[in-house]
C-alpha cells in the first residue's frame, strides 16, 4: 500500500485561494442574473395572484408553473438535463460557462420564491395607502411593495447566495473550478485530506460570513 | 361637497351596500357609525374609489367618480384624501417622506414638495417629528402624519375611515380637534366612518346610522340627538343606568330644544312643591347647544299631569319609565 500524501499545508493556499476567486465570481455573475430576472419575476407572481395589484389567474397559474419547474429538479439532475443548452449557448459543456446556466435556472426560480414571500408579507393596507394616493402599479411596485420588503429581500438574498455557493460545488462534478472542483478533484479523487479540510473550513467561514452580513443588513433594513 | 346617490356594492349574490344616499355640504363634517358588518368599510372603500360600486354614483365637486376609466380614476384619488385606521405609515419612509409620497407619485417639483411637507408638517403639529420614522412615534402621532398625507394633495374631500380606533382618549381628542381646525380653517369637506359614538358627539354636523347596508337614519346631529323615539339618538347620547330609588315615580326626560335652563332642576322642584332626585344624567354641548338625557325621580303621591307641564314649562320632555327601566343599562347593539 503506498501511503498517499496529502498537499504540503503551505502549499494549499495556492490552490485554495484561486478556487476561492472562482468560486467568487461564478456566484457573481449568477446573482446579478439572478436578481435582475428572479426579483421582477417573483414581482409579477405575486401581483397577477388574487392577493395582487392585477390578479391575472391565468399569468399568474403559468409563470408560477415556470418557477416550480426550475425547482423542482435536484440541481445535479438540472445541470444534466440543460447541457444542450449550455452548448447551444457556450458551445463548450464543461468549465466555468457550463455552470452558470443551470445555477442561474435554480437560482432565479428560488429567488422569485423569495420575492414573491417577501412582497407578500407587505401589509395589504399599504398597498390601498398607494391606490387612494393616486399612484401608478409602477410607482406602488417600487415605492411600496419593494421597498417595504427590502428586509425580507435582504434575507433573501443571503439564503440565495448560500445556496449558490452550495450549487457552485456541486458544479464541481462538471469541472466548473470553484472550492467544490477543487475538493472533488482533490480531497475525493485522490485522497487528498488536507485539501478537503482547508475546502470544508473555507466553504464553513464563507457561508458563516455571509449569512452574518446578511442578518446584520437585515437589522440595518428594518425600521 | 360630496354626494353620494344610490350608491350600491354588491359581491355576487350578497348586497353590502343597498342604494346609500348621503350628502355632506362644503365645509362640514358628517358621520357614518354602525355595528361592524354593516357596510362602513365598504362604503370607505367605494368613497375613495378601491372599490368600483355595482350602481349609483359618488360627486365630488360637482364629478361623478364612478365609471371612470383606469387612468382618470388615479386623478380622481387625488381628489379625495383618506386617513386610514392605525394610519398605515410607510415604515421604511420618515414622516416627512410619508407626507411627500403622494406628491412625488403626482410628479410635482421637488421645490414645491418640500415647501408643502413643511407647511402639512407644521400644521399637524409635527414638524419637529418630521426625520423619525413611524416606528418613533406614538399612535397618535402616526395619525397626525397620516392627516397630513391625506391632505397633501389639497383633496376638497377627506375621508377618514376608522382613524381613531385604537387610539387613548387624549390622542383622540386630539386629532378630533384637527379635524374640526381643518374643517373650519381650510373649508375641507370632511366624512368620517366611525363605530364611536363620542367622535360623532365630537365634531359630526351631520350623521347617518347604517345598518344590513342601508342607511336607516341620518340627520344633522343637533336634531338626532334630540329624536325622543330614535336608537341613534340613544346611541349617541347613552343614559347611564339610573341609581335605585324607591318609593319614587321614574321619569325620563330630555330637552327638548336648547331653551332649557340650567337651574331647571331647582325651578322644577320648586313649582312642584317636592324635591326632584337626580338619579342619571347626560348634559352636554353638542355642536353649541345644549342636549340632555336624564332619569329623575318625585315623590310618588306627585300628580303625573302636573309633573309633565311643569317640566315642559321649562323646555323638557318627560315621559314616566317602570324603575325597572331606568336601572338597566342597554348597550345599543343596533348602533355601535
Amino acid at each position: 500500500m503506498i501511503p498517499l500524501l496529502g498537499t504540503p499545508w503551505p502549499d494549499v493556499p495556492d490552490l485554495l485561494v484561486p478556487a476561492l476567486g472562482e468560486t467568487a465570481r461564478m456566484v457573481a455573475v449568477v446573482m446579478t442574473v439572478v436578481v435582475l430576472l428572479g426579483g421582477p419575476l417573483g414581482l409579477l407572481i405575486f401581483n397577477t395572484s388574487p392577493l395582487g395589484l392585477t390578479p391575472q389567474r391565468a399569468v399568474h397559474v403559468s409563470i408560477s408553473w415556470i418557477a416550480n419547474l426550475g425547482r423542482s429538479l435536484p440541481f445535479l439532475v438540472l445541470m444534466a438535463a440543460v447541457i444542450p443548452v449550455t452548448k447551444l449557448v457556450f458551445g463548450t459543456t464543461i468549465g466555468f460557462q457550463a455552470a452558470i446556466i443551470p445555477m442561474s435556472i435554480a437560482g432565479v426560480a428560488f429567488f422569485a420564491r423569495l420575492t414573491e414571500s417577501a412582497v407578500r408579507e407587505v401589509p395589504r393596507e399599504l398597498l390601498d395607502v398607494g391606490l387612494a394616493s393616486g399612484a401608478g402599479r409602477w410607482q406602488i411596485m417600487t415605492g411600496i411593495q419593494l421597498r417595504e420588503a427590502l428586509p425580507g429581500l435582504a434575507a433573501g438574498l443571503t439564503l440565495n447566495v448560500i445556496a449558490m455557493i452550495e450549487y457552485s460545488a456541486i458544479a464541481g462534478a462538471i469541472g466548473s473550478g470553484g472550492v467544490g472542483y477543487l475538493a472533488v478533484n482533490y480531497g475525493y479523487r485522490r485522497f487528498d485530506d488536507n485539501i478537503m479540510v482547508a475546502c470544508i473550513v473555507a466553504l464553513i467561514a464563507l457561508v458563516q460570513v455571509i449569512q452574518f452580513s446578511g442578518d446584520r443588513a437585515v437589522r440595518a433594513l428594518t425600521r | 361637497m360630496i354626494e353620494i346617490s344610490g350608491l350600491t356594492k354588491r359581491y355576487g349574490d350578497a348586497t353590502v351596500l343597498d342604494g346609500i344616499d348621503l350628502a355632506v355640504a362644503d365645509a362640514q363634517i358628517a358621520a357614518v357609525v354602525g355595528p361592524s358588518g354593516a357596510g362602513k368599510s365598504t362604503l370607505a372603500r367605494c368613497v375613495n374609489l378601491l372599490e368600483r360600486p355595482t350602481g349609483g354614483s359618488i360627486v365630488v365637486g360637482g364629478h361623478d367618480l364612478t365609471g371612470l376609466s383606469r387612468r382618470d380614476l388615479r386623478a380622481a384619488r387625488r381628489r379625495i384624501g383618506t386617513v386610514f385606521q392605525s394610519a398605515n405609515l410607510l415604515r421604511r419612509l420618515t414622516a416627512a417622506q410619508n407626507v411627500a409620497f403622494p406628491m412625488r407619485c403626482a410628479g410635482l417639483p421637488d421645490a414645491e414638495v418640500r415647501q408643502r411637507v413643511g407647511d402639512l408638517l407644521e400644521r399637524v403639529g409635527m414638524l419637529h417629528r418630521a426625520n423619525h420614522y413611524p416606528s418613533q412615534l406614538s399612535g397618535g402621532q402616526r395619525q397626525r402624519i397620516g392627516i397630513a398625507r391625506g391632505l397633501a394633495l389639497r383633496p376638497s374631500v377627506l375621508l377618514s375611515d376608522e382613524a381613531t380606533s385604537g387610539l387613548d382618549p387624549d390622542s383622540t381628542r386630539a386629532i378630533l380637534d384637527l379635524l374640526t381646525e381643518l374643517r373650519d380653517d381650510l373649508g375641507v369637506t370632511i366624512l368620517v366612518i366611525t363605530h364611536e359614538m363620542d367622535v360623532v358627539r365630537g365634531i359630526a354636523d351631520h350623521v347617518a346610522q347604517l345598518d344590513h347596508g342601508r342607511i336607516v337614519e341620518q340627520g344633522p346631529v343637533a336634531e338626532v340627538v334630540r329624536r325622543s323615539d330614535s336608537s341613534l339618538s340613544r346611541a349617541l347620547l347613552p343614559l347611564p343606568p339610573a341609581t335605585a330609588s324607591p318609593g319614587l315615580q321614574v321619569w325620563g326626560l330630555r330637552y327638548r330644544g336648547d331653551a332649557v335652563a340650567p337651574t331647571w332642576l331647582a325651578q322644577a322642584s320648586r313649582e312642584l312643591g317636592t324635591d326632584v332626585a337626580l338619579l342619571s344624567a347626560l348634559v352636554e354641548e353638542s355642536g353649541e347647544v345644549p342636549v340632555g338625557r336624564l332619569t329623575v325621580g318625585v315623590d310618588a303621591r306627585a300628580d303625573e299631569r302636573r309633573v309633565v307641564e311643569v317640566l315642559d314649562a321649562l323646555g323638557l320632555v318627560a315621559e314616566r319609565v317602570t324603575p325597572e327601566q331606568a336601572l338597566r343599562v342597554v348597550p345599543d347593539e343596533a348602533v355601535a
